[in-house]
């Protein structure tokens, strides 16, 4: 059956390690008094200091944040609907056109897409600034939360959803009570993994923001360029930290859930029995 | 009526912002470089109306691919782009295929835990984990420390700024895009598969050469195409830890682009890159949809 | 056919060739197979029964090497096989789930154990043909997995798992995906491949039919330990026990206690009366019993009959099955007690409707007396 043989162990250890080790350098480093990243000159967290007294940096944050939401609730909701149409919809003109525009997002180097967005609002003659960051990143997250929830879709017994129907139920008020609480937990995973892509993307950003707007992936690449510094350090730390924490809660709160689940299903088929 | 509304909003979206934005991409690559505002010409003057626009279409030519095909630093970019995106795919699926294995492998009760694992690097900014290989592979980094330390080396390597560098990072950040996929397919692989081939006479190596392998196929197939397809194009590892010969094409659209700002070179860069990419894109679409239709 | 029945486990003289000694297997501190010792002869068809959960499947893994015994060995051929490994043993398993390799053609599945056996490269294809034509699969060989039907699927599992030439083929559930007429067929063509093979099978079944139908010999197992082993017409008529009994076709069970009796002929108590009965052994007076009566052994009568055994209800329900009908039968005394008839007539014709008085009568030879 099931066991962890010495090969897998072995792997499984140096692939983690490799995962990990850099970044628990960077982790360790963030907290060294030397402005030397490389030399260990004792603990001290004065980087963190300077960090939250850099306006530039808190300025990024925040518009990355803005970005973040708003592009991932967009990416959330369109991505959502592209996932019902590719599931649900059989045959339609342009499917395989949708297909394709569904998943070459998914693969299509940044450079080119940040490149053909900033074309476009540039012969909108939009001005380019938040907005077009969001936009930018809702469209090509949207392709990602599709194919999340398109996973669940699958799997989906669309009886239920008949049978709502059958009940009484309007289209909507079928989606709305049946369908979005089973697919609840992808479309959550969709909008975490839209708000991390959009959180992460610098080469699109750079593309398509205005001289109004920087993010704080433009702001660390610039800074990054010139080198190694403990204050990129810390504030990494603290980004790892954010997404750890996010990231054990949700699948803490998932694993919750689907424990809880179990629970009922068992129940009711002992009231069967 | 409904099912056409539903299925227009998601389309006419990626209508608007995916295709379209390659139509004037396109567009762009056939117009000419100019001091202006935005720094092209022609511009497409719809007021003249039919005249203005002829005389827009008479504006454009072939220029700016003639010129990618004079200057060998395009093709060398484009050839050594492929050429790294193929090795770094060969060299993470190495990597990734035992990890992928060891976690479908392992006792049920921690694969959650694996998952998580692999999974929360991959949330973690791309940007900083990239950065994270800066302190380490530079001529005063850990590595370099480490290696002096063992008596391996006496002076420190030079490995940033060269492909090296470039190479561990693509690996390194791409790992688990390959692992996952050929995890989802070696974890759904039914056991009585690997018992038939041992009841047949295989010992456990073959059985994992003529049953795990090729029954691991599509997942092989879905992680490498999302390992290779961004790194042709990918820009920030080759920009932070490659060096002044580290020729990759999302650098050169990026310098041409910011630096140059000659727009329609860039866009003809894009174009042909595109054109590169497009069979692989396509047959990563088939794969995906065909993954689908075998999950329903 | 030779004159003497093949009946290798009634001869002294004849040595098994698989021996359960004493097997236990225990995952964790839940007990699957529970101190069991078992003998298979060569050539035997031998079927294993019981509930879901009895331990069947662990019984086979263990004999094709997936699993090892916690305590206890098995024998092949008086060899212990628990040192040889599963790739190395002449056992060879049909899956469940077919396991048929999904990447491979027909003809590749079947060659698949071939390449890994001694024989030589240009035999395998020859032999390749040989188990398609013995399966009837011959302009299949081409087809991938999915392209062929389920019942082809089964039988491309067998000839798989039959290429090799084993000494035992063990089948789990063989023809649990398989209709009920394809099921019968298949088993018929089981028996067929055995017979003309000679290799010893074990097969593991949900359905009593089948096993009756194919088997030498039928176990019935419950919790971890076999309640029984005999023919099947053995088993069927005269279980050792109360499980067995109710496990194996359709029985009226009824409780009671001996008043008197004989080696040869004893007297049972019971709410609606006395039974008389003949008992394998002589039963003290006051032993609780259960008598076992199979309802196709009741007579049902509109006017008392002149048997040993006869007691009076009413009709309470009737279920029509076809062929045959069962008849539930509410004695004065409450019990239910179950008769079934041949449908000889149609249904409209048919002598016995719902609340009609009749009687229920049945020889001293049709039922049997159970201790446990
Ligand atoms: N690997 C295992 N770990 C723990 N318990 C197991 C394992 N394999 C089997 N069991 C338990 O042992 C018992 C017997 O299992 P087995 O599969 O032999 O049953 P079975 O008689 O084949 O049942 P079925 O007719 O449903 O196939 C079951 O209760 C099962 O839960
Ligand atoms: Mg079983």
């Amino acid at each position: 059956m099931k066991r962890f043989t010495l090969f897998n162990i072995t792997s499984l250890t140096l692939g983690f390690a490799f995962l990990y080790v850099p970044i628990l350098i960077l982790i360790i480093f963030s907290f060294n008094a030397s402005r030397l990243v490389t030399v260990w000159a004792g603990f001290s967290t004065k980087w963190y200091g300077k960090l939250l007294q850099n306006e530039a940096f808190l300025d990024a944050a925040w518009v990355t944040l803005k970005v973040g939401i708003l592009s991932s609730c967009i990416a959330t909701v369109l991505g959502t609907a592209a996932a019902m149409v590719m599931v649900r919809s059989g045959k339609f003109f342009g499917r395989t056109l949708f297909s394709g525009m569904i998943y070459a997002p998914l693969v299509m180097p940044e450079v080119i897409t940040g490149l053909s967005l900033l074309l476009l609002f540039i012969s909108l003659g939009v001005e380019r600034g938040v907005m077009t960051i969001v936009l930018a990143h809702a469209t090509f997250s949207m392709c990602y939360v599709s194919v999340v929830v398109s996973s669940r879709l699958v799997s989906f017994d669309q009886s239920l959803e008949e049978a709502a129907l059958d009940l009484g139920c309007s289209q909507f008020d079928a989606f709305k009570s049946v369908t979005l609480p089973i697919i609840a937990p992808a479309v959550i995973s969709g909008w975490l993994l839209a708000f991390t892509l959009s959180l992460d993307d610098l080469v699109i950003a750079s593309f398509t923001t205005g001289p109004s707007a920087t993010t704080l992936p433009i702001k660390i690449y610039s800074a990054v360029r010139l080198g190694v510094s403990p204050e990129i350090n810390a504030l990494s730390t603290l980004l790892i930290g954010a997404v750890t924490i996010g990231v054990i809660t949700a699948s803490l709160v998932t694993k919750r859930a689907a424990v809880h689940r179990k629970r009922h299903e068992e129940m009711a088929r002992q009231a069967e029995g | 009526m409904r099912r056409a509304f539903i299925i227009s909003i998601p389309y006419l979206w990626l209508v608007a912002l995916f295709l379209i934005p390659f139509a004037i991409v396109f567009k762009l690559s056939l117009s000419d470089p100019a001091v202006a505002i935005p720094p092209y010409v022609p511009t497409l003057d719809l007021s003249t109306g039919w005249t203005g626009f002829k005389d827009f279409l008479s504006q454009l030519d072939m220029e700016n691919f003639i010129w990618l095909t004079e200057d060998n630093l395009y093709w060398k970019a484009y050839l050594s782009s492929v050429k790294i995106a193929f090795f770094s795919t060969v060299f993470t699926l190495l990597i990734g295929f035992p990890i992928a294995y060891g976690m479908a492998q392992a006792p049920k009760e921690w694969q959650a835990t694996l998952m998580m694992l692999i999974i929360l690097p991959f949330w973690t900014s791309f940007l900083i984990r990239v950065y994270a290989w800066m302190g380490i592979l530079s001529n005063e980094g850990f590595l370099n420390q480490f290696l002096l330390w063992t008596g391996f080396i006496s002076e420190p390597l030079q490995i940033i700024n060269t492909n090296i560098a470039v190479y561990i990072g693509i690996v390194y950040t791409y790992l688990p895009f390959m692992v996952l996929p050929i995890y989802a397919t070696l974890e759904k692989l039914d056991p009585s598969y690997l018992e038939a081939a041992e009841d047949l006479g295989c010992s456990r190596t073959s059985a994992f050469w003529s049953v795990t392998a090729p029954l691991s196929k599509p997942g092989v197939i879905a992680g490498c195409f999302l390992v290779f397809i961004p790194v042709v194009g990918e820009f920030v590892i080759p920009s932070l830890l490659g060096g002044s010969r580290t020729l990759m094409i999302g650098k050169v659209l990026w310098d041409e682009f910011f630096s140059n700002r000659d727009w329609p070179v860039a866009s003809a860069v894009a174009v042909i890159l595109l054109l590169i990419l497009v069979i692989p894109i396509i047959l990563f679409q088939k794969q995906q949809e065909r993954a689908q239709e075998a999950e329903s | 056919m030779s004159t003497d029945p093949f009946r290798p486990w009634e001869d002294p003289q004849a040595t098994p060739l698989i021996r359960f000694e004493n097997v236990t297997k225990r995952f964790g501190a839940f007990v699957a197979v529970d101190n069991l010792s078992l003998d298979i002869y060569e050539k035997e068809f031998f079927a294993l029964l019981g509930a879901s959960g009895c331990g069947k499947t662990t019984l086979m893994r263990m004999l094709a090497g997936f699993e090892k015994p916690t305590e206890g060995r098995i024998t092949l051929n008086g060899v212990d096989i628990a040192p040889i490994p599963v790739n190395k043993r002449d056992i060879n398993m049909m899956f469940q789930s077919y396991a048929l390799f999904p990447h491979l053609t027909v003809a590749d599945n079947i060659a698949f154990g071939l390449k890994r056996s001694d024989m030589p490269k240009a035999e395998i294809a020859g032999r390749v043909d040989e188990m398609l034509n013995l399966v009837q699969l011959s302009q299949f060989a081409k087809r991938k997995p999915h392209q062929i039907s389920g019942g082809q699927r089964q039988r491309v599992a067998l000839a798989r798992s039959l290429a090799r030439n084993p000494k035992v083929l063990l089948l789990d559930e063989p023809l649990a995906a398989l209709d009920k007429k394809l099921r019968q067929e298949t088993q018929f063509e089981l028996m067929d491949i055995q017979g003309k093979l000679g290799t010893t099978f074990m097969i593991v079944t949900h359905d009593q039919e089948e096993a009756m139908t194919v088997a030498s010999r039928v176990a019935v197992m419950n919790a971890g330990v076999i309640k029984q082993i005999a023919t099947p017409d053995a088993i069927y008529e005269r279980p050792n026990s109360a499980y067995v009994a109710d496990f194996i076709g359709e029985v009226n069970l009824i409780d009671g206690k001996v008043t008197s009796g004989t080696e040869k002929s004893c007297k049972i108590i019971w709410q609606g009366g006395t039974i008389t009965a003949q008992p394998r052994a002589k039963l003290a007076k006051g032993t609780e019993v259960r008598y076992a009566i199979r309802p196709e052994k009741v007579v049902i009568s509109a006017s008392k009959p002149e048997a040993t055994n006869a007691i009076k209800g009413k009709v309470l329900d009737i279920a029509y099955l076809g062929n045959i009908s069962t008849y539930h039968v509410e004695t004065d005394s409450g019990q239910i007690i179950k008769a079934q008839l041949t449908n000889v007539r149609r249904l409209s014709q048919r002598s016995f409707a719902w609340e009609d008085p009749v009687w229920l009568s049945w020889t001293e030879t049709a039922g049997i007396v159970l201790t446990e």
